[in-house]
């Protein structure tokens, strides 16, 4: 099979994306981490000074740190749950023979490709703005009074916001995981009897396994640094009420130069994002490669 | 009577699919027909849908009052840049690991996509000290190495999958007509793998033209894609509806198009694979 000299050569040919990734994880992670046992102000360099892990216990102990986790929780959680739910929903009502399925898609999949800032400008702006929004007008048109989004419910606004953009994602994946689904199956429990709910359970989701671990992790990835959102719609506000893990190191260490600050809750983040990892790394291993 | 029992199920799936489907694509019709508006009708307290004064004023306004194109340019040149110099680095990876399989193959596949999950905040503070060290904040140089890292994990994934679906024996059959191996790689599978190749360069491109944390961070007013750029808006001095429609849509109608056209690929490059 592999000659000895093709094996030499696919070595060779690994190298630059290798030894790339491998400089683009460990130089800036190793910095952090050397960061984050200094006191070191962005604006006063030279002034560096070797504080042990003061910089962690102030991070993990900032009632701050605990909000955004949550928050981060919440965000990731609840996006998943929507776009999961919404997406396998859809993609079962875009199964069916409808007229025009090809138009449908094409507006399905839409927000998928609208960049972070625009759709949350849009959002915050013609939709969700209390005074000049569509839905204050809506509000005000049946007659009760408008949500006040973003200072009420900013946290949820952002979910809703972020899983307009990531529910097309999950649909057209699962979509087309419904549409490879063997009909002889379905038909054979029908005979049996089957209604349409055991029929779900029993085969369509079992189906949808593989899909469903793509989804969850492609998206985990993606919104545990959720970012241009909150920056663009509630800066973090009112108070730490959406301020997610990525929001709050970005502020601590560029808004107000505590680089050391930054840099240990950069490497919690890390830590954090590795838990997540393992767990998803596990799943998809038993999936993805099947 | 079966007949019409199906007709009246396939009226009541259209009709929920249609509904649904333009309330998700609400958003985005209402940018657009926004940005016909002038700023009055855009805040009119009794908006109308489609009866109102068509006007192009907040298309020339935006393209007039805001260095509008050169931020498109940086967009083109970050996201094309980037895709081509990750292909460039991600084929050649991609072609060891398809054709020259060893035990530790899948666990190099399964560290690179590791990678992404790494957090950008943990490495945000050294790549702006370094960005700043070496001069290269608020430049499009910049950006390309960055969205070039970034998404290499993705393509060589992408490529992975792709590549992994050409039967071997075609390129044991050029072997054994005497090809070397870069005649192999030209002449038998670039061809081959063609298409797939070129929905990576896609997808990448529309995720490279969306990226929001790293260009927002890193870039000020010279190197600014439309991303930073829009988000200019924010500011209470740029709350012009119809404007921000206008700046809106010129930046997400092209990669929109862009996007529709290659529907059917990026799903299997999306989903890694997993989902054919």
């Amino acid at each position: 099979m592999a000659t000895t000299n093709s094996r030499s050569l696919a070595r060779l040919m690994l190298i630059p994306s290798v030894s790339l990734l491998l400089i683009w994880m460990l130089v800036p992670l190793c910095m952090t981490l050397y960061f984050s046992f200094l006191d070191y102000n962005l604006l006063s360099p030279g002034t560096e000074e070797f504080i042990g892990f003061l910089n962690y216990e102030f991070f993990l102990t900032d009632p701050a740190f605990f909000a955004s986790f949550f928050n981060t929780l919440l965000l990731v959680g609840g996006v998943l749950i929507i776009t999961l739910g919404g997406g396998i929903g859809l993609a079962i009502l875009l199964d069916q023979a409808i007229w025009g399925r090809n138009y449908v898609r094409i507006m399905v999949l839409a927000p998928f490709f609208v960049m972070p800032t625009v759709s949350a400008l849009v959002w915050k702006n013609m939709l969700m703005n209390p005074v000049n929004g569509l839905f204050a007008h809506f509000a005000n048109w049946i007659g009760v009074a408008p949500v006040d989004f973003f200072a009420q419910i900013p946290l949820l606004s952002i979910i809703i916001i972020v899983s307009w953009q990531w529910l097309p994602f999950a649909a057209l994946i699962l979509l087309t995981a419904i549409q490879s689904l063997d009909r002889e199956q379905l038909e054979a429990a029908d005979l049996d009897g089957a209604g349409p709910i055991s029929k779900f359970v029993y085969i369509v989701l079992p189906h949808l396994s593989r899909a469903i671990t793509a989804v969850i992790l492609i998206e985990t990835i993606f919104l545990l640094s959720i970012f241009a959102e909150i920056l663009v719609t509630t800066s973090g506000g009112p108070g730490y009420e959406s301020t997610n893990i990525t929001y709050l190191i970005y502020t601590q260490s560029l808004l107000q130069f505590d680089v050391g600050g930054g840099s240990a809750g950069g490497i919690v983040a890390v830590i954090i994002a590795n838990i997540v990892a393992i767990f998803l790394m596990r799943l998809i291993g038993k999936n993805l490669e099947g | 009577m079966a007949l019409n029992n199906s007709n009246r199920s396939k009226l009541i799936y259209t009709f929920l699919a249609w509904t649904i489907s333009g309330l998700i694509f609400f958003p985005i019709l209402w940018t657009l027909l926004t940005s016909f508006k002038t700023e009055a009708e855009a805040i009119s307290s009794s908006p109308s849908l489609f009866m109102f004064d068509w006007t192009l004023e907040n298309y020339q306004d935006v393209l007039a009052r805001s260095p509008y194109f050169s931020h498109f340019w940086n967009s083109i040149v970050i996201s094309v840049g980037s895709s081509l110099l990750g292909l460039l680095i991600a084929i050649p990876a991609a072609w060891s690991m398809a054709f020259v399989q060893t035990k530790r193959t899948k666990n190099l596949l399964m560290w690179m996509l590791s990678t992404k999950m790494l957090p950008p905040v943990g490495v945000l503070i050294p790549i702006y000290l370094l960005f700043r060290d070496f001069g290269l904040l608020d430049t499009k140089l910049g950006l390309v190495i960055v969205m070039t890292l970034i998404n290499l994990p993705i393509m060589v994934w992408m490529l992975y999958t792709y590549f992994r679906e050409i039967p071997n024996e075609i390129l044991e059959a050029s072997r054994m007509d005497g090809a070397n191996i870069t005649e192999e790689i030209f002449h038998v599978l670039l061809p081959i793998a063609l298409p797939g190749i070129a929905s990576t360069l896609l997808l990448n491109v529309i995720l490279a033209w969306n990226e929001a944390f790293w260009t927002l961070i890193l870039t000020a007013a010279n190197a600014a894609p439309l991303t930073a750029f829009i988000a200019s808006y924010s500011s209470p001095e740029g709350l012009f509806y119809a404007k921000l429609s206008a700046a809106s849509a010129m930046a997400i109608v092209p990669i929109l198009i862009l996007g529709w056209f290659s529907q059917k690929q990026l799903v299997r490059g999306l989903s890694f694979g997993a989902v054919k």
